[in-house]
């Protein structure tokens, strides 16, 4: 077996938040979030050593509260965003906020002292996004290619649009929307475009998948009864402008055209239980990532509706030598989409899943008893998208 | 003297002959020539004849024999014989000479006597001869002087006789003179008359010699007028050819009499089937009429029969008169015959063909294959009569065409009597609950709709099979022995059939309509029970009464019954796995909805179970009750048959203590994730989503999976105050001690409640457990 055996780090207390330091493209950072209600949270930054195979950690305390939603900024490697459970006289509000994590963890100091002698250090809060007018916060995300100046935060059934000013010390709501309709309506889930010049938001609620225009703050379109359950996440082909991928509670994952409302492209139904997380990998879009309550992590080859449907498109008959993994086994005709590989080292349910913004071939996976998993794409896939 | 010579010649006739008389000559004669036949082809006689062997006819000791020699034979009797029979022999043979002597002299008194009387005769007749002669002399002289008068006599007459036959040639020719004088005013008579062959002959009879004389000026005339009565006799006749009013018989003659004018056949055959044409027109005409565009009066069977007596019958007048009367034509004709009935044909084809169309909704196939076989029946005459139209094949492919469509129609009928039966079934489930009665019979329902499918697919047979009835005249053909029934009964109707029953079923499971809950649960289960009856029994009884019915002796692949049932099979399974899905989400949505409404932190302390968890109860046996109705009961955990509520109990709420009882106690936070840890170790992975088997508590399993793992991640998603984690705990022994009976193994209950009131304590600032007395006494209360 060449495949590197998964690299498995266990946190004290239960843990959903997941994400890799976005910012950060030389080191495999990953950053998780606690949850528990009698302790202070922490945030793990989890270093992978690749070389080594070994896992660095340094803990910073977020004595806010419970972190249900985390995300790093991704123009500078020392902020990242949280969204927390406070609690206040038998009350319960999600808020959210951004930090910036002390200068000396934010590039994974090598010379790591004994953490379990240092005193665990403290974020500073940089700003907190006012939500009082407009309920739980659900989730936090980052224009993906801007300056780290603008952040959606979810909350309820708004949609917040926020500019980060004064070295992101202050918060300003410079837009928002909300959904109307019957019932509680509520956003689970949201992930910004990368295309379109970053000027696309998709969110989740109930069912219904929502595309948003963060110019006008209107909505695009929208896509009713994408899932016949509540759609629990979604995610941007990076490389397809029109492509997302959705998941939620019936098990599926749906793949969708934003400009064909009515047919999913394609429906993945491979895990038993509610699907929690989807994520296209970075380069190589065929390559998606789900994470399950039936504690399972897969990973899914989409080749047919990926950007590189034929793979890659240089001649490999010249080096085929050279490698020697390069296997009889890879035959020449297109994939079919498949899965390559389901990942059962969790025990329990898997609530968020990551690619590393590092490498593309390294992924993370984190379960709700404090379990967090570190995966490789198997070699011989790798080679196949390669060459 | 003549005696003499015949009696010397008498002893001649061999020694042997005489002594046994004339009786026993002839067979000796005939063994003797026998014998030289059997000498030539080498038999001895003896063997031949098969009697003991005779003298050797070569022996010259035989007395009778060819080549007697006196000399041997008295040597031989000499050397061999003693004296005695010497002596005898000598005695014997003296006998014999004397009686062959006396026998001689009798034979020549005999030829004496007879010489004498022919003498006598001879005598008689000279004298007679010399009577006769002289008469004979006279008759010469009397014919002379006969033929001497004659020739006198012809000599006078030989003037008149000359002028006579004169006159009598000279009248001959006044008479042939007279006929063609008067034959322009008999022509003209005959044609006022109307006496058209009469006219034709004596024209032909004219005509030759009018072409001889015409160089004489008189009979020049005469043929000019003759042409021109001729002329108008064509005309006339054409006229009344064209007239048509009188009938094909009528017509042929016209065209006869034209033909025999010396009209250009050509055209004439033109003219001919421009006139068919015009007849079969009309009859297309009316029978066009009568498919009209209001709905046809006369029904199918009617409409062929008028089909066939009008204008086949029409048709088949025409191509028998008009190979009569062409076919002198030659190929040419043939061919534009053959073509003016393939263009007609097709046209009447195409009335069939939308007269047939307009009987494909009807239900009446009896009636529809009598018209066929008689529409069938009635183009042999025409088809064999003109084999190179092909008015065969287009009918025999026009009744494949309707025997494909009803297939078609068939199939279509079955599908929607399935619809139809779901509808039904639809209404019945929906009517009860509106009456307030409980529980709808399944079993009942599903034995109606097998029944009345299968009653369905058997009428459909039976209708089907007509086609290939013994009486039928096109049922011979090799489509409808062979095709017909592999390929379009078997495969289309039945198996298609089977095949569409299957995805109907199965798009029940595909509709995207889950929270509208399309489908009533009840009909995915009716329907997966009847396709698992399908795989069990009725599909192979089916085929086998179709292969029964049609014996199939096409060799083409037909689809093995295994295959279908493996689909019906599948169909069932994903039906039930879908009825699994659909009731549990059913109850999911109850228990999500009841967690995540509440408000967890400031709820007081509980004194009920929650309305929900007994909803839920309720519900779960409603569906036990109603699964039950149609699956078996299936097998369980053999601990469970016997443990009594009350030990379950017990052990359950010892097992609730044991297990997070470490994690009330503030001490190390690490204490919970290693028991649970530890605890799934020892447990099995829960496939929430997983395929159900055939049976009750299977299905149940499934559900309970669902609603409990539902409950797991919804409940993790909030945070607890005391008296919610209570709150929690009592629910869930609450639906521990209902809920253990249904599944396969209640150790999966346990284990899935257990880690909801884990989670529960784990979401909670204070967690504070209930008393397991107290849990239990509320629980029993409610």
């Amino acid at each position: 077996m060449e495949d590197d055996a998964p690299v498995i780090y266990g946190l004290e207390f239960q843990a959903r938040a997941l994400t890799p330091q976005t910012a950060e493209t030389d080191a495999i950072r990953f950053l998780v979030g606690t949850q528990s209600l009698k302790y202070d949270n922490q945030i793990h930054i989890i270093d992978f050593d690749d070389e080594n195979n070994m896992i660095n950690k340094k803990v910073l305390l977020h004595q806010a509260g419970e972190i249900w939603h985390i995300s790093a900024s991704p123009a500078d490697r020392g902020v990242l965003a949280t969204c927390y459970n406070r609690t206040s006289d038998s009350k319960v509000l999600t808020c959210a906020a951004v930090w910036r994590m002390p200068k000396e963890l934010e590039s994974g100091s090598h010379e790591s002292p004994d953490d379990s002698s240092s005193t665990a250090q403290t974020l500073e809060l940089l700003c907190h996004l006012d939500n009082t007018a407009h309920g739980n916060m659900a989730c936090v995300v980052w224009e993906p290619m801007g300056d780290g100046k603008r952040i959606i935060s979810l909350a309820d059934n708004h949609i917040l649009l926020w500019d980060l000013q004064e070295s992101s010390s202050q918060a300003v709501l410079a837009s928002s929307a909300s959904l109307e309709g019957k019932g509680q309506l509520r956003f689970t889930s949201g992930r910004w475009s990368p295309h379109h010049n970053c000027t696309q938001v998709a969110t989740a609620s109930d069912t219904t998948l929502r595309g948003w225009d963060t110019r006008s703050m209107s909505q695009i379109y929208c896509i009713e009864n994408a899932h016949g359950q509540l759609v629990r996440d979604l995610d941007f082909n990076p490389n397809k402008q029109y492509y997302l991928a959705s998941c939620g509670d019936d098990c599926k994952v749906k793949f969708w055209d934003t400009r064909n409302v009515t047919e999913p492209v394609k429906t993945l139904e491979e895990h038993s239980h509610w699907v929690w997380n989807v994520r296209y990998n970075h380069s190589h879009d065929q390559l998606v990532l789900t994470g399950s309550s039936d504690s399972r992590v897969m990973l899914s080859n989409m080749v047919s509706i990926s950007s590189e449907p034929f793979g890659h498109l240089v001649d490999d008959d010249d080096i085929s030598d050279q490698e020697d993994h390069r296997s009889e086994e890879k035959s020449k005709e297109p994939l079919q989409d498949n899965v390559i590989a389901t990942y059962e080292e969790h025990e329990d349910s898997v609530y968020a899943v990551d690619w590393s913004s590092a490498d593309p071939w390294l992924f993370a996976s984190l379960s709700y008893d404090g379990r967090l998993v570190i995966n490789r794409v198997p070699r011989a896939l790798k080679y196949h998208i390669l060459l | 003297m003549a005696a003499a010579a015949t009696a010397g010649s008498s002893p001649g006739s061999g020694p042997g002959d005489s002594p046994e008389g004339p009786e026993a000559e002839a067979p000796e004669r005939r063994r003797k020539a026998h014998g030289m036949l059997k000498l030539y082809y080498g038999l001895s006689e003896g063997e031949a004849a098969g009697r003991p062997a005779g003298p050797d006819p070569l022996d010259p000791t035989d007395l009778n024999g060819a080549h007697f020699d006196p000399e041997v034979y008295l040597d031989k009797l000499r050397r061999e014989c003693p004296l005695a029979q010497l002596m005898d022999s000598e005695t014997d043979m003296v006998r014999q000479i004397r009686a062959l002597d006396s026998d001689m002299q009798t034979l020549v008194y005999e030829n004496y006597n007879k010489f004498i009387s022919a003498t006598d005769t001879i005598r008689k007749m000279k004298n007679d001869f010399r009577k006769m002669e002289d008469e004979m002399d006279r008759l010469a002289t009397n014919m002379a002087v006969i033929t001497d008068f004659s020739a006198r006599i012809s000599a006078t007459l030989q003037d008149r006789h000359e002028r006579i036959t004169k006159l009598a040639g000279v009248h001959a020719l006044l008479r042939k003179l007279q006929f063609l004088f008067e034959l322009p005013s008999r022509l003209t008579k005959c044609v006022e008359l109307g006496a058209y062959g009469q006219a034709v002959r004596y024209q032909g009879r004219a005509q030759a010699v009018l072409q001889q004389y015409q160089h004489l000026p008189s009979f020049r005339a005469i043929q000019d007028d003759c042409q021109v009565i001729t002329a108008r006799l064509a005309q006339q006749l054409r006229q009344r050819f064209r007239e048509g009013g009188s009938g094909a018989p009528e017509q042929a003659e016209c065209v006869e009499l034209l033909l025999a004018l010396g009209e250009p056949a050509e055209e004439l055959c033109e003219e001919f089937l421009a006139h068919a044409r015009g007849r079969l027109e009309e009859e297309l005409r009316s029978l066009e009429a009568e498919l009209g565009p209001s709905p046809p009066a006369p029904d199918v069977l009617e409409f062929t029969d008028h089909g066939g007596s009008g204008f086949v019958g029409g048709l088949c007048q025409v191509a028998a008169a008009y190979q009569e009367l062409f076919a002198a034509q030659g190929p040419a004709g043939a061919e534009k015959l053959a073509a003016f009935t393939r263009e007609l044909g097709s046209r009447y084809f195409a009335l069939v063909e939308r007269r047939l169309a307009q009987e494909q909704g009807g239900g009446d196939n009896s009636l529809l294959v009598r018209a066929l076989d008689r529409f069938h029946r009635r183009l042999r005459a025409p088809g064999a009569l003109l084999a190179a139209a092909g008015l065969t094949d287009a009918a025999t492919e026009i009744v494949e065409r309707v025997a494909r469509e009803r297939l078609g129609h068939h199939l279509q009928g079955l599908r929607a009597a399935f619809l139809g039966c779901l509808t039904d079934v639809r209404q019945a489930l929906a009517a009860p609950r509106v009456a307030g009665k409980e529980g709808p019979g399944l079993a009942e329902l599903l034995a109606n709709v097998a029944s009345s499918i299968l009653s369905h697919i058997k009428a459909s047979l039976a209708a089907v099979h007509l086609f290939t009835a013994k009486e039928v005249s096109f049922s011979n053909k090799p489509y409808f022995r062979g095709e017909f029934c592999s390929q379009g009964v078997r495969e289309g109707l039945i198996v298609g059939f089977i095949r569409s029953m299957c995805q109907t079923a199965q798009s029940f499971c595909d509709s995207p309509g889950e929270k509208g809950g399309a489908t009533p649960p009840a009909l995915l289960l009716l329907l997966s029970r009847l396709c698992l009856d399908y795989e069990t029994a009725t599909i192979s009884y089916i085929l086998t009464l179709t292969d029964e019915q049609f014996l199939v002796q096409d060799q083409s692949p037909v689809t093995p019954v295994s295959t279908l049932c493996a689909e019906a099979r599948e169909t069932a399974r994903r039906l039930l796995t879908h009825y699994v899905k659909v009731q549990g989400l059913v109850i999911s949505q109850m228990l999500r909805k009841s967690v995540e409404t509440r408000d967890w932190l400031s709820t007081l302390e509980p004194r009920n179970v929650r309305a929900v968890m007994k909803r839920v109860v309720e519900d779960t046996t409603a569906i036990d009750v109603q699964v039950g109705l149609l699956y078996e009961e299936g097998v369980r955990k053999a601990q469970s048959s016997d443990s009594s509520k009350r030990t379950f109990s017990v052990y359950s709420s010892s097992r609730q203590q044991g297990r997070y009882a470490p994690s009330y106690t503030p001490s190390a936070p690490m204490d919970t994730n290693l028991l649970s840890n530890i605890q799934k170790l020892f447990s099995e992975r829960i496939d929430v989503f997983s395929p159900v088997e055939f049976n009750k508590v299977s299905v149940l399993t499934g559900i309970i999976k669902i609603s409990l793992k539902t409950l797991l991640e919804c409940v993790r998603l909030r945070t607890f105050g005391r008296f919610g984690l209570q709150q929690v705990q009592v629910d869930c022994h609450f639906l521990q001690l209902y809920l253990w009976r249904f599944v396969a193994d209640e150790e999966l209950v346990h284990l899935l409640l257990d880690e909801v009131v884990a989670s529960a304590a784990l979401r909670c600032p204070d967690p504070v457990p209930m008393e397991p007395s107290v849990v239990e006494v509320i629980c029993e209360r409610g």
